[in-house]
Order: structure tokens, then sequence, then C-alpha cells
């Protein structure tokens, strides 16, 4: 494990590229490697974090235009091959525009842009993203969005909860996503899209570690 | 090369819901004006493309209409074509 490198990707516009690196450098000892979203070659990383912020200052949808980079175009591959990849807030909403995972992120149900902390509960151990072996079935998260309302319609709801592809969903559903939905994962457990963020939930001293568990698990195999 | 204008809709499908679109419904009726049923905010795009003919033309609108300027799990679309 000790070349084991996640790339973070930067897009412009990324704001939370360099949280994720220290959350992973800093906190869990992981190297990291930043790839710019014209680059395609993925080749000497084994996960692949998508971060928070924006992405080509999300006109027309958030992520749209994100989707059409050469390295989201590299992306599927990386999937395909099985490594792991996880869309944080921005990142998210790019992977469902993209069609890695299915649905989309729309305007926050009271317009609000919330920047919170929320309690999560963890729906399903697909991909082992999330510490849920224990009793410990909830955990919180920050959140910090304005266009995180996750909607889908009631055929892909079905299948999610029938695939057991929710991974997280709100205790307190703060932005009107569609059956609480906070994250979920594509039908492999390899791709993993969440509107909370771990990387910010790593240090006692900002306020909790329930993030570490998540960023950790991008080194499974 | 024939040039066309073309004026793409895209609105939110019926069955999401448009918070904008509720507030800005709150703010007319405030502004006093009356009976408005229902208000829902999309987007119209204006482009100038050039294709042999109308068919060929509409087959890359289609395209980006598909692909770029709606997403389709939650938007429609539909589009004017004015051969200049």
């Amino acid at each position: 494990m000790d070349n084991f490198t996640v790339g973070v990707v930067v897009f412009p516009g990324s704001n939370c590229d360099r949280d994720v690196s220290w959350a992973l450098e800093g906190c869990l000892d992981i190297r990291t490697k930043y790839l710019w979203h014209e680059s395609s070659d993925l080749s000497d990383v084994d996960a692949i974090v998508l971060p928070g912020g924006f992405s080509y200052g999300d006109y027309l949808r958030c992520g749209a235009i994100a989707r059409f980079s050469p390295l989201i175009n590299a992306l599927d591959e990386f999937v395909k091959s099985g490594k792991r990849v996880l869309g944080i807030c921005n990142g998210f909403q790019i992977l469902t525009e993209s069609g890695f995972l299915p649905g989309a992120l729309v305007t926050n149900k009271n317009l609000n842009f919330i920047c919170d902390d929320v309690e999560l509960d963890i729906v399903s151990s697909k991909g082992d993203w999330f510490n849920n072996v224990d009793e410990k079935q909830t955990i919180k998260l920050p959140i910090a969005h304005g266009e995180g309302r996750y909607h889908c319609d009631s055929d892909t709801l079905k299948k999610l909860v029938d695939n057991e592809l929710i991974a997280l969903r709100y205790k307190n559903n703060p932005n009107g996503s569609s059956f609480d939905i906070a994250g979920i994962t594509n039908e492999k457990g390899n791709v993993l899209g969440l509107m909370p963020h771990p990387e910010r939930a790593c240090d006692e001293t900002i306020g909790g570690t329930d993030g570490l568990f998540t960023l950790k698990s991008l080194i499974l195999k | 090369m024939d040039q066309f204008a073309v004026k793409v809709f895209v609105r939110l499908r019926p069955s999401v819901l448009d918070p904008a679109g509720e507030a800005t419904k709150c703010a007319s009726i405030k502004l006093g004006a009356e009976g408005i049923k229902s208000l829902r905010i999309g987007k119209m795009i204006e482009v100038k493309i050039e294709g042999n003919g109308e068919n060929e033309v509409r087959g890359k609108i289609d395209l980006l209409c598909d692909r770029l300027f709606a997403n389709t799990v939650i938007e429609d679309y539909e589009y004017s074509l004015e051969k200049l």
C-alpha cells in the first residue's frame, strides 16, 4: 500500500481539492496527486476523488460542462476496471451528469445555500465506504451546497432501493432530496457520490472525524 | 451551406419542483398581479448554425439538446428553427 496514490481532480473552480489532499495526506498518510481536468492519463493513480467546489462556473447546470473534460472521458475505463471513484458535492453532480450514477442534483427546495452539519443514516454497506459493521449507523458530516436536492424518477428510485445503492440518507432532510438521499453508489459499489463533505470531518479540532472512514476506504481493492 | 437561427427552450419536467419559479410566483402576487396559476422558469438558448439543409441541422441540434443543453433526467426541451 506504500505506493497507493489517490488522484484528486482539479477543475477550473474546484475549491475542496486541497482539503481532500490535506485529509488524505495529513490525517491518513495516503499519497495524493493532483490531476488537472485536461489530463487523460490515469495510469499512475489507484483511486480518484472528484472534489467539491465548482467546475467551469457550473454554467448550464452543475457538472454539465465538466462532463466533457478529457479526464471524465478517461474515467469510464477506470471505473470499469473496478478502481474506486469518490465524488463529493460538485463531484457527485459531475458523476450524475456524466451518467456514472443515476438521477440529478437540483436547486435546494428552500433556495438557500445550506452550510451546516447534518446527521446521516448509513443505509447500505455496498462498496464498504462506511463503517456500518458496528452499532454506529449514524454519522455527522458537514454539507455546503445550493444545488443538492437529489432527484430521480420512481423507477430509478425503486432500482436504487432494490439494489441497495442508497449509501446515505439525511435524518432531517435539509434540501428536499427524494427519499432523503444524500449519497448513492453504482451497482458494483466502486463509485460513490455524496453531497456531504467527509474531508471536512477528519480531525477533532474542526468538529469531528466521521469522514475518515470514507476517505480511508479509497485504498480498498 | 444554409444558415439557421435556432431557439432552444429547456424546461424542468412537470414532475420536478421549481423553487425559483415558486419564489417568483410569490413576488408576482406581491406586485399585485392577479390570476397567476403557475409560474415555472426555464432557459432559452439561441444558436446560429450552418449545415446542408434543415435535416442535417436538426440532427446537430437534437444531439446538442440531448447531450448538453438539457439533462433529460430533469428537463424537457423543444426548439424552433428559422432559415436565414
